[in-house]
């Protein structure tokens, strides 16, 4: 089963719509079943990349022209990762292996930002370590445990993004090939301060993290 | 040449002083000039009175602003404050481990609170050495954003969705804890009070939660608040909830620098002054030049007529922000902020042509 027949892209082209609302007004019951319904349509992974990947990628754009609250972002990113899990397929590009992407917190007690784009990730099928709340040295050390080649941090404070610098440094002395992605809200008020602390990209919001991770993982040798 | 009092008044009758007033919110510069760490700095009374009133000699800021920081109030329920050596300190674990803790949560008494009495003190202190001439700014915590700190966000908007009855208790005791904190304020000396509420900011929520949620809130808190408030979303959006903001019985809004300044100013004429929006966070790299073309923009487009107090967007301005920059603000503010502005109409002239 594809999605290559015109009558399923059809059906599914009259649900993304209705399940996009549906997401945005937190209807669970309705964007549960019109999820199943898509199921029938095609392989799981391929309606992740039809229905919840675009959908939440234009949930995540509209925070940040304002047409949507960040509640909302939340509370779908939190259905559609369910939606995901109750599925039991996680694409890490190999099978069996570990991922090589992780997601952080940098000093701050604040975790929301970090939840809503860890759901977003793995919702779109991408899996990742979730390291929850770190100092830069717990950071440095797991990451280099685990061979981790892309890094998301996220922060809140400035003086936390300001501590990112000291991350990219501790790994570029244990000579670490990777590449680190920062967002947060200090980022969103200084567009040049993602290159002042070292990293390699910034993103205004969850959407440009599921961009930017896949075409990192697209990248790798 | 009037005082900060009648400058800042006259503005907010929407009428125009003799310059555009400034308020500098620099909250943790104070302990550089004391040379104090920022944790010893907060921790009396006396040290936060000499750091205003040295700021204040500085920077020619029109008003003092004895905020300490958010994490105080969670710190009266009990809840614990991290400081950090170069910034704000933050609130940490959640005071609020589970929702059901909130049917037995009372509010702090004002009066008995340690870390409370100490803005008090502050507040009093200043207002002896100033009397009426300065305006003193009091800070509260909206009760519907209080909870971020008190139970983390998360948790908050789930509760927020899914346990209604909770909520209300929730509010309830945060509202009876606001009014007393803001009025035990109001008696110390403060002259108005910002009460910062950038949850109920469209950044953070839908606009008709917000309607039936923090709106009602404010109003209700407002009501019993005795003395003038200003509303402040921290740097939140605000533009397409003004209308309701300007039903809350407050006569200022903080405004964000991610949101246009001229049409906030429209949006708010004759009902709320707009104070803002200059980026904090940005403003540290700014040169005495960028300081001069954002103050003068910000004139140019919100200035006229009054109404129009020139600040930084979130309510505190960054420690990483060098003094420079703070004084050359104040310079482009006595060089652009003369009223009338004459110079506007030469440039207005100069767009037609
Ligand atoms: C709501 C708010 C508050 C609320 C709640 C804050 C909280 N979460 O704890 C209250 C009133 C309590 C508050 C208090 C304070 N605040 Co405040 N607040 C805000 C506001 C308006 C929104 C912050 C927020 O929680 N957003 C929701 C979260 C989920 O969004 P987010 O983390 O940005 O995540 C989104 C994106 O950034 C992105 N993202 C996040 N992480 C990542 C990672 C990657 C890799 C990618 C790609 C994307 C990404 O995706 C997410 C979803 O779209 C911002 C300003 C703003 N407009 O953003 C200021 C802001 C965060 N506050 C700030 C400050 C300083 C404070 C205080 C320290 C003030 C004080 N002196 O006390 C306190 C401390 C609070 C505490 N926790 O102890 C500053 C921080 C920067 C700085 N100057 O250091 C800000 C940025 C304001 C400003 N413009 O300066 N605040």
């Amino acid at each position: 089963m594809s999605l290559t027949t015109d009558n399923s892209r059809t059906d599914l082209g009259s649900i993304l719509p209705k399940f996009r609302e549906a997401l945005e007004t937190y209807d669970v019951p309705l964007a549960e079943s019109l999820f199943q319904h898509a199921l029938r349509l095609g392989p799981p992974m391929e309606i992740i990349e039809a229905l919840i990947v675009p959908s939440l990628q234009r949930i995540g754009c509209a925070w940040e022209d304002g047409s949507i609250a960040l509640s909302q972002i939340y509370l779908s990113g939190r259905l559609c990762e369910r939606l995901v899990e109750n599925l039991h397929i996680a694409n890490t590009g190999h099978v069996n292996e570990p991922p090589r992407q992780a997601i952080a917190v940098l000093n701050d007690f604040h975790l929301l930002g970090k939840r809503i784009v860890h759901s977003m990730l793995r919702a779109s099928g991408i899996a990742l370590h979730d390291y929850g709340r770190v100092t830069v040295e717990e950071l440095v050390d797991r990451v280099f445990i685990d061979k981790v080649d892309i890094l998301l941090i996220s922060t809140l404070m400035l003086p936390s993004a300001l501590k990112i610098r000291d991350v990219r440094r501790a790994l570029d002395e244990r000579g670490t090939e990777i590449r680190i992605l920062v967002g947060g809200a200090p980022f969103l008020f200084d567009d040049s301060l993602w290159h002042e602390v070292g990293a390699d990209a910034m993103g205004r919001n969850a959407a440009d993290a599921i961009q930017i991770t896949r075409q990192w993982m697209g990248e790798r040798p | 040449m009037m005082t900060s009092m009648q400058r800042v008044l006259t503005c907010l009758g929407h009428q125009e002083p003799d310059r555009v007033p400034m308020f500098l919110l620099a909250t943790m510069h104070g302990a550089k000039e004391l040379g104090l760490d920022i944790e010893t700095y907060f921790s009396r009374a006396q040290h936060v009175i000499e750091g205003q009133l040295r700021l204040l000699k500085k920077y020619r800021s029109d008003c003092l602003y004895p905020f300490f920081y958010a994490p105080l109030e969670v710190e009266a329920f009990g809840g614990r404050t991290v400081f950090v050596e170069n910034g704000p300190p933050n609130s940490g674990q959640p005071v609020i481990g589970n929702q059901e803790q909130i049917s037995s949560l009372i509010p702090p008494d004002v009066s008995r609170t340690q870390c409370l009495s100490r803005v008090l003190d502050t507040i009093h202190g200043l207002k002896s050495k100033v009397g009426d001439t300065i305006p003193i700014i009091g800070v509260v915590m909206s009760p519907f954003s209080l909870p971020v700190m008190q139970m983390g966000f998360d948790h908050y908007i789930e509760l927020i969705h899914g346990a209604p009855k909770l909520f209300d208790r929730l509010m309830a005791v945060n509202e009876s804890f606001c009014v007393a904190w803001a009025n035990a304020q109001l008696a110390a000396g403060a002259t108005a009070i910002c009460y910062f509420d950038p949850l109920s900011s469209p950044t953070n929520i839908p606009r008709d939660l917000f309607q039936r949620t923090g709106l009602q809130i404010a109003k209700r808190t407002l009501a019993k608040i005795h003395g003038p408030a200003a509303i402040h979303l921290a740097s939140g959006r605000g533009m397409p909830i003004m209308d309701d903001l300007a039903q809350t019985g407050a006569a200022v809004v903080g405004v964000s620098a991610l949101e246009k300044l001229d049409e906030l100013k429209k949006s708010c004429a004759g009902r709320l002054t707009v104070l803002g929006n200059l980026n904090g966070v940005a403003m540290r790299h700014w040169s005495a030049r960028e300081c001069e073309r954002q103050v003068k923009d910000a004139i140019r487009l919100a200035g006229r007529g009054g109404g129009f107090i020139l600040a930084d967007n979130h309510g505190e301005i960054p420690f990483q922000v060098p003094d420079e920059v703070l004084l050359a603000i104040g310079d482009a503010v006595d060089r652009w902020g003369r009223y009338p502005l004459h110079w506007h109409e030469e440039s207005l002239a100069e767009d037609a042509c």
